[in-house]
């Protein structure tokens, strides 16, 4: 068949025939699948139920906040909550998201792949997750950690009193399930793509999460190296990492931060994939720039290991390395611009849609440029000395993460919603959320900016009295943010009993996944299609639909 | 469209390798794809042991008496023995991959457990290095004695640290590799492998010729360090 | 419709395995040796450099490497330069903490 556009092409069931959701009944049947649509789903309860318990710790800190002294919470205590919501935060929900949800359940779509490469040791990913969720969970239960979600030593290794090793035994667990993921991933791109779909008619998701995969390929082994030798040396006490026995705690944080600073690449490039995907279906234009944007996610991907001392600029690095550090961190900005100035070129005189997807990402495009950019200040070692360990650098991280990668995760959510379930979520509820959340975030860490650069450290529960209104700002927002999130939880479950019926393409998108029914059936199309336009091949589209395009 | 319901009636049933699964559409991507996923968890593998190594030579630099020390206490004859040992087994595994190629039954079969037998001698001799270190007071820990030189007893226990647990972890792989021929062993008797799917055999290769690799590392860096004597 | 696309075979032929033996056997020796000999500074690389050659063997024939995809050689390599990046980076800063500002 010499098809030119998504048009000609069609893998849409009839009405009333099964769907991946309904192919199997039963908890067995979801608990022992191998599909990776049912995985998706799987982890996608997982990671939200994760969501709240970090949410909650940080919660509780906002609380404590309210006030200038520790009065809601011991020190100790609140040293575990920052802590734990670190842990859970970025180990589970962050880093896993968007790749084990929307990655899972859209990569072989996207691909004309009926699963990825290794079903089963998908299936194990999630399983290992679980296990060290379970774990960390008991953890928690049992009296939690108090190092801080970077286990510096010697404090993690000889002095801290609690369930350390526990923690970094789920943390190496959780490891190997995302190691697992971006194997997975790397191979079903290399061997599993549809005939005619070269690599540069690949939808720039695609492109992000293949370079994701090689961050979580090649730096999550050395986290798990590191934390086998911290629960060698809490075990056994020896000095690998103590300085009174003979150690080097820097060399601790040179292999933890080897993989912690990729690790930040792993939660932003497939956020910036979802981007791109966004862009294109709400201005229904091409994306400017489509090899400029492939190329600089791997550009990332590879920039994004060589900058990880720039963490350790007061930690006692030699002053020659610190210079190296910094003038490398520099360049790994640039390829992040590059995909900034083309979704910028893209929506430029668009027609854009204001959906609910779109609204979050043109959120992501604002937030993550200003977490970007200040991350830029933190690479130049004369600011850095001045406001590293303070609230700035947290503002800088929640903007990113926050304002970054969970705004595109929500961009994504909704914006394959319908495909997923095949139910539309409730539009204008949803924009209220967007909103909410955009406004509450902002009152939320942008004081956190000030307050850094003022001085006030983090990782403490009280704080000189100067620092309460901010403080009090800060809480006011993280409630609105609360609300924001909580309305989704509402909506989409509503969504799956009363959300109206979407059909294959709801958004009228150009790409493989929506040439399927929603929800796909058991096994995505029931012959391979073979690809013979390009990625986001609006203009196309639209000729053989007979619209004129509004560029 | 026919009254079918589509997921239901599979297309062309036709017949096909048992082994073929069924989201690959041929054995040749499946080969190519479970080859490209063992290198890929290969490259984990070397950032892994890659990482301790790191972590190995920094202290090397840093206490190179303690280092050369360390190894002294090391049994060289064991060690090179070890090595060549596990150096036969990855001949012989090569031989089981080849004999899987050339659909030799009994050959593959033969192979895949001289692999084993020499592996299992790696892991007696290393066994007995152990046992003899341990009452040699060379656990790191509370069992830790050093006499000598009592200055650098703490690097020394260090290098220790860095033995038993590199050689540790060697080991460990060496037991899951075990398990797995014997796996190998199993499926290679039930007459499962020939030209056309001997996948699983070379995998199993790749596996065991890495874990070959990282001792022909081990060996220089943990025996024969040649460096300066304290008196 | 059994004409599945078989696997690529290709079988290395025996010598050539005997051959990569006994190079590696030799080296293990040969590593030995050199031990007890006292050459300074040069024993360390000298070691790296046999345990290298040592190591690409196996990897070339044993691992069919030689023989194999342009993907698999760029996974070999670009593990390999991952690596390296560890290395360098890390050394940078513990080879650099002596040397004097002024």
């Amino acid at each position: 068949m010499s098809s030119v556009t998504l048009q000609d092409v069609r893998f849409v069931e009839p009405e009333g025939t099964r769907n991946y959701i309904t192919h199997d009944y039963g908890a067995l049947s979801w608990l022992l699948t191998k599909d990776h649509k049912r995985i998706a789903i799987l982890y996608l309860f997982s990671i939200t139920a994760l969501f709240m318990l970090g949410g909650f710790f940080a919660v509780v800190m906002r609380i404590e906040l309210l006030t200038p002294e520790g009065d809601l919470l011991t020190s100790d205590t609140y040293n575990k909550f920052f802590t734990l919501h670190g842990i859970v935060m970025i180990f589970f929900f962050l880093i896993p998201s968007i790749p084990a949800v929307l990655g899972n359940f859209l990569l072989p779509l996207m691909l004309g792949a009926k699963d990825l490469a290794f079903p089963k040791i998908n299936l194990l990913s999630w399983y290992l997750y679980m296990i060290a969720a379970v774990m960390g969970l008991y953890i928690i239960i049992t009296g939690g950690v108090d190092t801080g979600w970077t286990f510096y030593t010697p404090f993690s290794t000889q002095y801290s009193n609690t369930h350390v090793f526990g923690v970094t035994f789920a943390a190496f667990i959780v490891g190997f399930s995302s190691i697992l993921t971006g194997l997975n991933f790397l191979v079903t791109i290399h061997r599993m793509r549809a005939p005619g779909l070269t690599w540069f008619r690949l939808p720039l998701f695609v492109w992000a999460m293949y370079a994701t995969s090689i961050v979580q390929l090649l730096a999550t082994p050395v986290l798990a190296i590191t934390l086998v030798m911290l629960m060698f040396e809490r075990v056994v006490h020896v000095g690998i990492f103590d300085p009174a026995l003979g150690g080097d705690p820097l060399l601790f944080q040179h292999m933890f931060w080897f993989y912690s600073h990729p690790a930040v690449y792993i939660m932003i490039l497939p956020a910036m994939g979802v981007a791109s995907e966004v862009v294109a279906a709400f201005t229904r234009k091409k994306i400017f720039g489509y090899a400029f944007v492939a190329y600089s996610s791997l550009a990332i991907a590879f920039l994004g290991f060589l900058v990880w001392a720039h963490h350790m600029f007061v930690a006692g690095i030699s002053v020659y390395s610190a210079m190296i550090f910094s003038f490398l961190s520099y360049f790994v900005a640039v390829p992040s611009a590059i995909k900034v100035f083309n979704w910028t070129a893209t929506l430029y005189r668009a027609s854009v849609a204001l959906m609910t997807p779109m609204l979050y990402i043109l959120g992501f495009i604002g937030l993550f440029t200003i977490g970007g950019v200040t991350g830029l200040f933190l690479a130049a070692i004369g600011l850095d000395v001045h406001v590293t360990d303070t609230y700035f650098v947290v503002a800088h991280f929640h903007y990113i993460m926050v304002g970054g990668a969970v705004m595109a995760y929500m961009a994504g959510l909704h914006y394959w919603w319908p495909k997923i379930t095949g139910r539309m979520y409730p539009e204008w509820w949803a924009r209220l959320a967007a909103l909410l959340i955009f406004a509450g975030f902002n009152l939320t860490f942008f004081p956190q900016f000030i307050l850094g650069y003022l001085g006030m450290p983090r990782r403490y529960h009280a704080y000189a009295p100067e620092f309460q209104v901010l403080n009090v700002m800060s809480t006011a927002g993280a409630s609105v943010l609360a609300v924001g999130y909580a309305l989704p939880l509402v909506y989409l479950i509503w969504s799956l009993w009363y959300g109206r019926k979407a059909g294959p393409n709801p958004w009228g998108a150009v790409g493989l996944e929506w040439a399927t029914s929603s929800p796909p059936p058991m096994e995505n199309f029931h012959e391979t299609p073979v690809v013979t336009w390009d990625a986001y091949d609006y203009p196309a589209m639209m000729k053989a639909m007979g619209e004129t395009q509004n560029v | 469209m026919s009254d079918i319901p589509l997921d239901d009636a599979v297309v062309e049933h036709h017949e096909h390798h048992p082994f073929l699964q069924h989201h690959f559409e041929d054995l040749g991507q499946q080969h190519e794809a479970s080859t490209l996923g063992m290198w890929m968890f290969l490259s984990t593998e070397i950032l892994f042991f890659g990482g301790v190594l790191c972590a190995y030579w920094v202290y090397r630099i840093l206490y190179p008496e303690a280092w050369a020390l360390g190894a002294e206490q090391q049994n060289k004859l064991y060690g090179g023995l070890n090595t060549i040992v596990l150096i036969i087994s990855s001949l012989t595994m090569a031989l089981a991959v080849r004999n899987a190629q050339l659909g030799k039954r009994k050959g593959t079969v033969a192979m895949l457990f001289a692999t084993l037998v020499f592996g299992s001698t790696f892991m007696a001799v290393k066994g007995i290095e152990y046992w003899q270190h341990y009452h040699e007071g060379l656990f790191p820990g509370v069992h830790f004695t050093w006499n000598e030189v009592p200055a650098l007893a703490p690097k020394v226990q260090l290098f220790m640290v860095f033995y038993w647990g590199m050689t540790g972890l060697h080991a460990l792989h060496m037991v899951i590799g075990a398990g797995l021929l014997i796996w190998m062993m199993t499926r290679a008797w039930r007459g499962h492998f020939g030209p056309e799917y001997y996948g699983p055999v070379e995998i199993m290769g790749l596996y065991w010729h890495f874990v070959d690799i990282v001792w022909i590392f081990l060996f220089p860096f943990l025996y024969l360090i040649h460096g300066v004597h304290h008196v | 419709m059994s004409d599945e696309h078989a696997p690529h075979i290709h079988v290395t032929p025996m010598w050539i395995y005997i051959a990569v033996f006994l190079a590696l056997a030799v080296g293990t020796l040969l590593t030995w040796w050199v031990s007890t000999i006292d050459l300074g500074m040069m024993n360390t690389p000298i070691a790296l450099l046999i345990a290298t050659i040592k190591a690409v063997l196996v990897i070339l024939f044993f691992m069919h490497v030689i023989h194999s995809t342009r993907l698999t050689w760029v996974v070999v390599i670009a593990s390999f330069l991952w690596l390296g990046v560890l290395f360098v980076l890390t050394f940078a800063d513990y080879l650099t903490r002596m040397w004097k500002i002024y």
